[in-house]
């Protein structure tokens, strides 16, 4: 079995304001997760507003500092106290997609060119063995380098730009993409394009997922496990459609519970024309 | 009854003249609440806009106008020319993103009591406002908060306060739960349905989350392109839609213990600059022929009460049938040709 992501004690502790008024907020409160697979694997993190989703998966990315604790992402470790990981091998364990697509790119400068420029810093590769990197992995999100040349991000549609995105991330094959609400932007017509793209990608780059998302029924849909988070702790953690169909965890079962469904109405309603 | 007379909402731009909507006709039953969805940029705000009266530049009307089925104070009837004045006392809104529209530097209870609908009754009105928040589950004293300190549920709750609070006869009400975890979201839009209950009025809901309008709306209107496609009892429009792209709508996103697999609608609209000839869903459609490209299809009542503008609106049932017979989600989980089936067309 392969460690795909460790967290040990993890905490972080925001301080708020300035002495001697400060606020300590406990964004996450001792995170233990332990996801070992021998194949690559698709993890969801739900939970309340503010339960600490989104500062867990910096702390992942070594985008906050976490106040003690320590992450592995496949054998590496890449946060904790003094952890310095080599810049290029970080790159190719673990990589972001963010939930804005326009604000992953500049506006100033052709998608290309930052595409071209990951693959020849990660891979340290010359110009034509970059093209081709970028090309490969535009092909595995169904885009054409001869399409996206020359083409500023606002040329781009918000799905379009999201899969240059997940391109993007894909340039240093990395072994775990975390991604924070990656389809909350995009139109719930065209969102499951990217979810299936997520779940091709598994089997054909053998990239592991860490999913954020408000979105139940899409973690159901996509992932091996699931993590519920509440309060800045995981309350659940285990199989996503064990937990999803008998949580434990009474947070669990009061998510469950609100998600507005498309059976059963929370109150009676009539029809108008038929009464 | 609320009557749109074929609206033509138009923006004046730099690059000219884009309407936004573009002839709408219907009638809206009183006490009902009527959920509108469709992509993003078909003009669910715009619509809203329109039937709030706040028209002004950028945003003219072209053509038509709304009649609201009430009287003024001076007997006439309430129509587009005249439904500023009864802002706030007959008809209020709450906007898109109207968490950050509560303005920041005013404390809560100054916002309330600046209506022109409350001049010269601040002390008593604020005494109403006190009861009436701690109804809704808000604190009293909430309402001498600045709005950064209530947390976005809070801030919500008082957004419903504030267009609630005159007992109008029209609620408008712009995708007032987007970025709300689920739990505070049921908790505002119980909330919302019991006032409408107590107070029997009618309030139009935009949302991009049909599960919601499933709950809540009695019925929907569906918009793709500045157009109304379809328009029915919400228990139609889940359970026999008659248009292809509601049924896409209503269908494309999975259920917590649906096995089936799923599949996006590849494609976008097309841009409303182009001049529009036959159908508007034409290139996207997976029934289209040769006459959709060509006809435009007008907005038929197919059964009392359910419009629809589509010209095969009868295949749509098969359709629907045809896309419950898909291959099952782990059939096709580790098939990557099949997950990508829709990566081509998306563009
Ligand atoms: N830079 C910061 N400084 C201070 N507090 C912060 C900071 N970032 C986040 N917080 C606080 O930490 C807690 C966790 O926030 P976080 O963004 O991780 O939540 P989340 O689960 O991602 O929420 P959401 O579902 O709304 O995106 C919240 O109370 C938040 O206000
Ligand atoms: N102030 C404006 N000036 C020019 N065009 C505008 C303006 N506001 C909206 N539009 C255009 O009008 C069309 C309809 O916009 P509208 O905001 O009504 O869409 P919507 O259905 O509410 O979309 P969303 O789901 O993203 O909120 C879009 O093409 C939009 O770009
Ligand atoms: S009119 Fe034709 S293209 Fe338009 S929705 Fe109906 S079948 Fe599809
Ligand atoms: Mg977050
Ligand atoms: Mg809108």
């Amino acid at each position: 079995m392969n460690t795909i992501l460790k967290t040990q004690g993890l905490n972080k502790v925001y301080s708020l304001g300035s002495f001697p008024r400060t606020i300590k907020v406990q964004a996450l409160d001792d995170i233990n997760l332990d996801i070992e697979s021998d194949q690559p694997v698709i993890v969801s993190l739900v939970g309340e507003s503010g339960s600490g989703k989104t500062t867990l998966a910096k702390v992942i990315l070594r985008l906050v500092q976490p106040s003690s604790g320590a992450v592995t992402v496949a054998g590496h470790t890449v946060a904790g106290k003094g952890t310095r990981p080599n810049h290029n091998e970080f790159l190719r364990t673990v990589q972001p997609i963010f939930q804005n697509p326009f604000e992953a790119f500049s506006q100033h400068r052709t998608v290309d060119s930052y595409l071209r420029e990951t693959a020849e810093r990660v891979g340290k590769l010359h110009k034509d063995a970059a093209i081709q990197a970028v090309e490969e992995a535009l092909a595995a999100v169904g885009l054409q380098y001869s399409d996206v040349r020359g083409k500023y991000p606002n040329q781009f549609s918000g799905g379009e730009l999201q899969r240059a995105s997940v391109a993007r991330a894909l340039i240093p094959r990395p072994q775990l993409i975390v991604a924070d609400e990656p389809v909350s932007m995009i139109d719930a017509s065209r969102r499951m394009i990217i979810i299936n793209l997520f779940m091709a990608l598994k089997e054909e780059y053998r990239t592991s997922f860490l999913y954020i998302t408000h979105d139940l029924a899409t973690a159901y849909y996509i992932s091996d496990y699931i993590a519920v988070m509440n309060k800045g702790r995981i309350v659940e953690f285990g199989d996503a459609k064990q937990v999803l169909s008998q949580p434990q965890h009474e947070y669990t079962q009061l998510l469950l519970d609100s998600i507005p469904r498309l059976n059963s109405r929370w109150v009676e309603r009539r029809n108008p024309t038929t009464g | 009854m609320i009557r749109l007379d074929n609206i033509v909402a138009t923006y004046t731009t730099q690059r000219g003249q884009v309407n936004a909507v573009d002839g709408v006709t219907l009638e809206i039953p009183d006490s009902i609440v009527m959920g509108i969805a469709g992509e993003s940029g078909c003009g669910k705000s715009t619509l809203m806009k329109v039937l709030y009266g706040d028209i002004g530049f950028p945003l003219s009307l072209s053509s038509g106008s709304v009649d609201y089925g009430l009287v003024n104070e001076r007997g006439e009837p309430v129509t587009t020319d005249n439904i500023r004045s009864e802002w706030f006392r007959h008809i209020s809104y709450i906007p898109q993103s109207s968490m950050s529209s509560l303005n920041p530097v005013v404390r809560i209870r100054d916002q309330f009591v600046d209506f022109p609908a409350t001049a010269g009754r601040k002390k008593e009105v604020l005494a109403q406002v006190r009861d009436f928040v701690q109804k809704l589950g808000l604190p009293p004293e909430s309402i001498d908060a600045y709005p950064h300190q209530l947390s976005g549920g809070m801030r919500q709750r008082i957004m419903v306060a504030m267009a609630t609070f005159f007992q109008p006869e029209i609620i408008l009400a712009d995708e007032p739960t987007t970025a709300l975890d689920v739990v505070v979201q049921k908790s505002i839009l119980l909330l919302l349905l019991d006032l409408q209950k107590e107070m029997r009025n009618t309030i139009m809901l935009v949302s991009h989350d049909m599960g919601v309008h499933y709950q809540i709306t009695d019925k929907m209107l569906i918009m793709y392109a500045a157009k109304v496609v379809e328009y029915a009892d919400t228990d139609d429009i889940f359970q026999s839609p008659l248009h292809p792209y509601t049924l896409m709508l209503t269908n494309s996103l999975p259920t917590i213990g649906d096995e089936r697999a799923r599949r996006g609608l590849p494609g976008s609209p097309p841009s409303l600059w182009e001049p529009q000839v036959g159908c508007r869903f034409a290139a996207r459609c997976p029934i289209a022929a040769d006459r959709c490209r060509q006809e435009e299809p007008p907005l038929t009542e197919y059964q009392r009460g359910h419009f629809s503008a589509c010209h095969f609106a009868g295949d749509v049932a098969a359709l629907k049938e045809s896309m419950q017979a898909g291959p099952s989600l782990s059939e096709v989980a580790h098939d990557t040709s099949k997950l990508m089936l829709d990566l081509e067309a998306d563009r």
